[in-house]
């Protein structure tokens, strides 16, 4: 790999050791994936911030690269395993809070901001389109690539990182135009009603699929939660990292030969899937995050209700200070419904709390499955509502 | 003989090879505390990895793979050096943050197990002795 007489000095230490380090991952990775040169990036998304994922080595790690390493461009970090400020009430026990607060102090020493958010693009990590970038959390990366016509690989946790302290990512993969062109074509002749809706399409895609890219035909409009709703299931369920969406997506692609039809019996196969027989005991929206018209739309619908079961609302901090500006939180509060600012159902520690997830996230459906052992319901907003407050 | 392939990490190791015919996971997969492979069902499962040159076709799983790698290094139960048919992220990052010599493109059939292997990972070799 062409290294410039900057990125020469950086791998040779001169720039310190978190540098070199990050250096030799990136240009490890280059190599394995044949890039020719490494190209600069404007936004970095860290994922693996959870304790409970990262453990005590992770921790460790990040200490050690936070003892000279800075970050060079505006970077954001994942939800974490807690809510940062609210854990207590939440149910996280002080020992491994404490652990995931040295998790948040190392990233923070770095220049990282804190926000622990699987949504940065609802938070001002919005870089224009046709910009290289590199984020992990597939959610995002898939949103990114497809929604906002970022360039960024599905990255990991360290390579993010090394891409935060050094500015640079190799250059394979979706960073080429050439490899951002669609593979089949998936003519839908179903229509789309709510946000599970596209999360049963990015199932039913996915599976069919796996992580080839789309040309998605046949939606007249779609929202943007409805959008981040299939960018994390076709992500989960398919390992996509891109999708073209024809009339909405700002991406231009050709047209390929390979084609798939969606009927709407493949719909109801996913909605199929992701609901179990089961009783609810938590009920769970914002995976991924909350948008801030659902905040508004999940005020307007707890307003003057209380509910009877468990329900969180998972967003970042950002959008949960514009809900409490507007009133939004008393009203959510007041219903006795929990914020989970910072974290959510995915990597928070709930194994063994609850049972049945009732959601309208068919990549929740996956991990509280699979991390949690949860049995789930798949619903829209309003049904998961009514089955708090009914 | 002298095996030819491509430099993942850098390093020199000389041990003793455990061989896997299929792929490896290390987050979940093996028990980082002790070294051992855990994965149930896996050709090497209850085999201790702890100083031996671990060759397998190439890692799977999750990425936090690479930061149990980084554990086992310091618990001291870390392989000597790596070697991979194919690398990719998890495995190669976990080397190179742990600085475990690793190699891959290496034609591991070629390579039986408990022979002993010299790895050179700057330059993407491997000497079996």
């Amino acid at each position: 790999m062409k290294l410039s007489k900057e990125e020469q000095e950086m791998i040779e230490g001169k720039q310190g050791n978190a540098v070199k380090k990050s250096m030799e991952i990136l240009t490890a990775l280059g190599e394995i994936f044949g890039a020719e040169e490494l190209v600069d990036v404007s936004s970095v998304q860290i994922a693996g911030v959870s304790y409970h994922n990262l453990g005590e080595a992770g921790l460790e790690f990040l200490e050690e690269m936070a003892k000279d390493g800075k970050t060079k461009v505006l970077t954001t970090l994942n939800p974490a395993g807690m809510d940062l400020e609210n854990w207590k009430a939440l149910g996280i026990s002080p020992e491994f809070a404490k652990q995931q607060e040295l998790v948040i102090e190392a990233f923070a020493k770095m220049g990282v901001i804190t926000t622990c958010t699987c949504t940065p693009y609802f938070i001002g990590n919005t870089p224009h389109y046709g910009e290289h970038i590199a984020w992990a959390e597939s959610s995002a990366v898939c949103y990114a690539n497809s929604v906002l016509g970022l360039k960024t690989n599905r990255e990991g946790g360290p390579s993010a990182l090394a891409s935060a302290l050094t500015g640079k990512t190799p250059k394979f993969g979706l960073h080429l135009e050439e490899n951002r062109q669609a593979k089949v074509l998936v003519e839908l002749n179903a229509e789309l009603k709510s946000v599970p809706d596209f999360g049963a399409l990015g199932w039913a895609v996915g599976n069919k699929i796996g992580n080839k890219i789309p040309l998605i035909t046949g939606v007249k409009k779609a929202s943007i939660e409805e959008l981040k709703s299939l960018c994390a299931s076709i992500a989960t369920y398919g390992g996509t990292a891109m999708f073209h969406m024809e009339g909405i997506t700002p991406s231009k692609t050709t047209v390929p030969e390979e084609k798939l039809e969606i009927e709407e019996a493949d719909l109801e196969e996913a909605r199929k899937t992701l609901n179990d027989e089961i009783e609810i005991d938590l009920i769970a929206i914002g995976c991924p995050h909350c948008s801030l018209g659902e905040i508004q739309k999940i005020a307007s619908l707890l307003e003057g209700k209380k509910v009877k079961k468990e329900m969180w609302i998972c967003l970042a901090r950002p959008i949960k200070k514009i809900a409490d500006q507007m009133g939004y939180s008393k009203t959510i509060e007041g219903s006795g419904a929990k914020f989970a600012c910072d974290t959510c159902m995915a990597v928070a520690p709930l194994k063994g709390r609850f049972k049945g997830l009732a959601t309208d996230s068919a990549k929740a459906c996956f991990y509280g499955r699979g991390k949690n052992s949860f049995k789930t319901k798949f619903m829209p907003l309003e049904e998961l509502v009514k089955e708090a407050t009914e | 003989m002298i095996l030819k392939g491509q430099k993942v990490s850098a390093g020199k190791a000389e041990g003793e090879a455990l061989v896997s015919t299929e792929g490896i996971s290390f987050y979940g997969g093996v028990e980082p505390e002790i070294g051992k492979i855990v994965e149930q069902g896996h050709p090497l499962e209850g085999k201790s990895v702890s100083g031996k040159i671990l060759v397998f076709p190439e890692g799977k799983g999750s990425t936090v793979g690479s930061y149990t790698l980084y554990q086992m290094k310091k618990f001291g139960t870390a392989p000597a050096a790596i070697v991979n048919k194919q690398a990719e992220t998890i495995v190669a990052v976990g080397a190179i943050i742990s600085e475990i010599p690793a190699v891959h493109k290496i034609d591991i059939e070629r390579i039986e197990n408990g022979t002993m292997l010299r790895v050179d990972g700057d330059k993407g070799e491997v000497e079996i002795k």
